[in-house]
């Protein structure tokens, strides 16, 4: 396969999409899936069928359309018409309303012109909701795996790595290191036998679901990013750490692997080149720690996933010994646009310091929950009240939680924040993934920070001492605060522990354990007093049992 | 101690064990494939065998001692056979906010089973996920592999009595 070859599939399948005057694009998403989007999607066929108008109107199982709490989700005619809420019942009315102009109940029809739909700007998720993520040639046809073969045959791996260095892209798995700094270490390295390629797709924080989305609804992607990845450090083998959790991911992953190298686009001398590169899946099987790249690269070799310290980094010395490029799904979803479209117009989205777009998951208290994507720079209070379409039920706004355990809590005065990694840092969180937690007034935030602490302590892989030991103190003196019997001594022993564990673990997962408590301290500190003196919770989520009443279980 | 058997034989002859060959082949049986091997076996018994282990120790020359840490290092893996339903609790932080201890104690309140349990007539076993990403229809639980969405703790109750009833014969308390 080379480059013509490339452009013929796609237009040919451009040619076949032309002789469809109509297209219903059903969510196939695992979100939607829950739904019985499968059921859905049967049904409108079946009706399609029923009106012999199969020659004109099809019915195409598509990725995430973003807006998960209203699955299953149903578009037609890109995007033009949505519904929402569907059931297989609905898919009569569905199909008259797009081929006929029938109109249907306004329950579930969907306004494409909602904030949460225009106040976003795709780019990693270009594609979701538009391409069937089972089948290559979609991929193909929407310009996919060209700017793969662009890169082969008129760049060279210096002029890739300029490129995405332009850009300004940062590592989307939470540090936000400079992707083209790694990427040009990688390279700089000598390998003795070969480098390698990994993509972290162990998406551990509980809260959050954009790597999951991705690689459901556009496999295809990261696999470019990858091959592109590969062909600018020199390496020539990648895995995918994939969470077990995942199925649907981990099934359309493999799918996709078959499809690329059955079509040439992976597998030995791309393009008819000498570039060979070969991606497998490897399953994470639950252990947080392992979205830590030191620890990943023990479990991808069949190890206990624990860390080491770096240096050496996995740049220079990764799996195997040999160096290793690790990246984050949206990280390498985030490649072939950079190359299609050149750094330059990369780099002119966003913030000063931190470019392009970042994809959310918004969840908790808000009334949109779902996936978003926005350039970076928007504030909290345009995701949160435009896009999220603000809290449910009256409640008020008490603070979001971003960056999942390793993270901190955003109160309300910070609403207007512009939110970048700088931003985020500078109030005591983190971007981390994307994972976006919103909370109101019945939550309490010592309950949200011992919910927190339970979680590092039960993932905490137990190699270092302050990690294993630190976390297990705070819990107790968490658990201590909310069932009403700790004192004010105990509050200063919780904030030695967490300045100790920030500041001796070994790894990431111990450095940050603490911030949900540190957090949580700047910022509500007079709950943390109120369950101390008063022996109340507020929110009436603890449940403060005073001593004499206290009954053992 | 006997060294070695030149080949490892399966622990019975069900024909499963195929199936556990076939990934260790697949992957040459080198010790790397231990966690990918893991995986086939708990997706073909439900659980990690102690004699599974074992057989997989032998087979891939890995230390029976680093099987069994792999083995419990990831919460993924179960080594205690699950109950004939399972009912799976995310505990992830969307569903925390809006109820899941609630529906944690709502299964307790019937069933009588913390996480990780089962009941002691091997009906109903309850487990907790981290997160399932399923955070737009938190809270969200699996009941024997099918997700629902925004459940309530009077939904679980119901669920959980309906595992229960059909094997409500007398039988069914000492197994």
């Amino acid at each position: 396969m080379n480059h013509d070859d490339l452009n013929n599939i796609a237009l040919k399948e451009q040619q076949a999409n032309m002789k469809y005057e109509h297209t219903i694009n059903v969510c196939v998403a695992a979100s939607c899936i829950s739904s019985h989007a499968d059921a859905v999607k049967t049904a409108l066929e079946t009706e399609v069928k029923a009106r012999g108008k199969e020659d004109c109107c099809r019915v195409k199982g598509v990725g995430c359309m973003g807006l998960c709490a209203a699955g299953p989700l149903v578009s037609a005619d890109k995007s033009k018409k949505m519904y929402q809420s569907v059931t297989p019942i609905d898919a009569a009315a569905i199909v008259d309303n797009v081929l006929a102009e029938r109109p249907v109940q306004q329950a579930i029809v969907l306004d494409p012109k909602l904030p949460f739909f225009t106040g976003q700007k795709k780019i990693v998720l270009e594609n979701c909701g538009e391409i069937d993520p089972e089948r290559i040639e979609d991929y193909i046809a929407a310009g996919g795996y060209d700017p793969l073969f662009q890169a082969l045959t008129t760049m060279s791996p210096l002029q890739v790595i300029e490129q995405i260095s332009k850009s300004g892209l940062r590592g989307r798995g939470g540090a936000g290191f400079p992707t083209g700094l790694k990427w040009s270490t990688v390279a700089k390295a000598k390998a003795t036998k070969i480098k390698y390629v990994i993509c972290n797709a162990d998406e551990g924080d509980p809260g959050a679901f954009m790597d999951r989305s991705v690689l459901e609804s556009n496999p295809h992607r990261v696999l470019e990013g990858m091959a592109i990845a590969a062909y600018a450090v020199g390496a020539s083998k990648g895995y995918i750490y994939c969470r077990a959790e995942y199925p649907l991911a981990v099934k359309r992953l493999r799918l996709a692997i078959r499809q690329a190298e059955n079509a040439g686009v992976l597998g030995n001398e791309i393009g008819d080149t000498r570039f060979s590169f070969r991606v497998e899946v490897r399953l994470g099987a639950g252990a947080f720690v392992c979205g830590e790249e030191t620890a990943l690269i023990a479990s991808v070799e069949g190890n206990r996933g624990t860390p080491r310290p770096r240096p050496p980094f996995p740049a220079q010395r990764g799996l195997w010994g040999e160096p290793t490029l690790i990246n984050n799904v949206e990280t390498f979803a985030n490649i072939s646009p950079i190359i299609r479209n050149g750094g330059q117009w990369f780099a002119s989205i966003g913030t000063e310091k931190s470019k392009g777009t970042k994809v959310f998951a918004l969840a908790g208290r808000v009334n949109n929950t779902g996936l978003i994507e926005v350039p970076m720079g928007v504030s909290l209070r345009e995701i949160v009240f435009k896009l999220g379409g603000g809290i449910p039920d009256g409640k008020r706004f008490k603070a979001v939680q971003t960056g999942g355990p390793s993270g901190g809590c955003v109160p309300e005065q910070y609403l207007d924040m512009a939110v970048d990694y700088e931003s985020l840092a500078s109030v005591g969180s983190i971007m981390g993934s994307g994972g976006m937690i919103v909370m109101d007034d019945t939550s309490c935030m010592v309950d949200v920070a011992k919910y927190f602490m339970d979680f590092c302590m039960s993932e905490s892989c137990g190699k270092c001492v302050p990690c294993r030991v630190g976390t297990v103190h705070m819990l107790e003196v968490l658990k201590k605060i909310t069932d009403g019997t700790a004192t004010s001594e105990d509050l200063a022993l919780l904030e030695r522990i967490a300045e100790v564990t920030k500041f001796t673990s070994l790894c990431g997962l111990g450095q940050t354990a603490s911030n949900p408590v540190f957090s949580t301290l700047r910022y509500f500190r007079e709950e943390y007093l109120h369950h101390i003196e008063s022996h109340d919770c507020k929110s009436g989520v603890c449940s403060i049992t005073k001593k004499e009443v206290e009954v053992g279980a | 101690m006997q060294g070695f058997p030149a080949k490892a034989v399966p622990p019975s002859d069900d024909r499963r064990w195929k199936i556990i060959d076939g990934t260790m082949r697949r992957h040459g049986h080198e010790a790397y494939a231990l966690i990918e091997v893991l995986h086939t076996v708990q997706e073909t018994f439900g659980f990690l065998s102690d004699e599974a282990l074992q057989y997989v120790a032998v087979s891939l020359r890995v230390p029976y001692s680093k099987v069994y840490g792999v083995a419990t290092f990831y919460h993924f893996f179960t080594m205690k056979p699950p109950g004939a339903h399972t009912c799976v609790v995310c505990t992830g932080t969307a569903c925390y906010i809006k109820g899941a201890p609630a529906l944690l104690k709502a299964v307790e309140e019937v069933a009588g089973i913390q996480p990780g349990e089962t009941t002691p007539d091997k009906q109903i076993s309850l487990v907790t996920a981290r997160c399932l990403g399923a955070c737009g229809l938190a809270p969200a639980v699996v009941f024997d592999g099918e997700v629902a969405g925004k459940v309530t703790a009077a939904k679980v109750k119901e669920k959980i009595a309906a595992f229960a009833a059909p094997e409500l014969e007398p039988a069914g308390v000492g197994a």
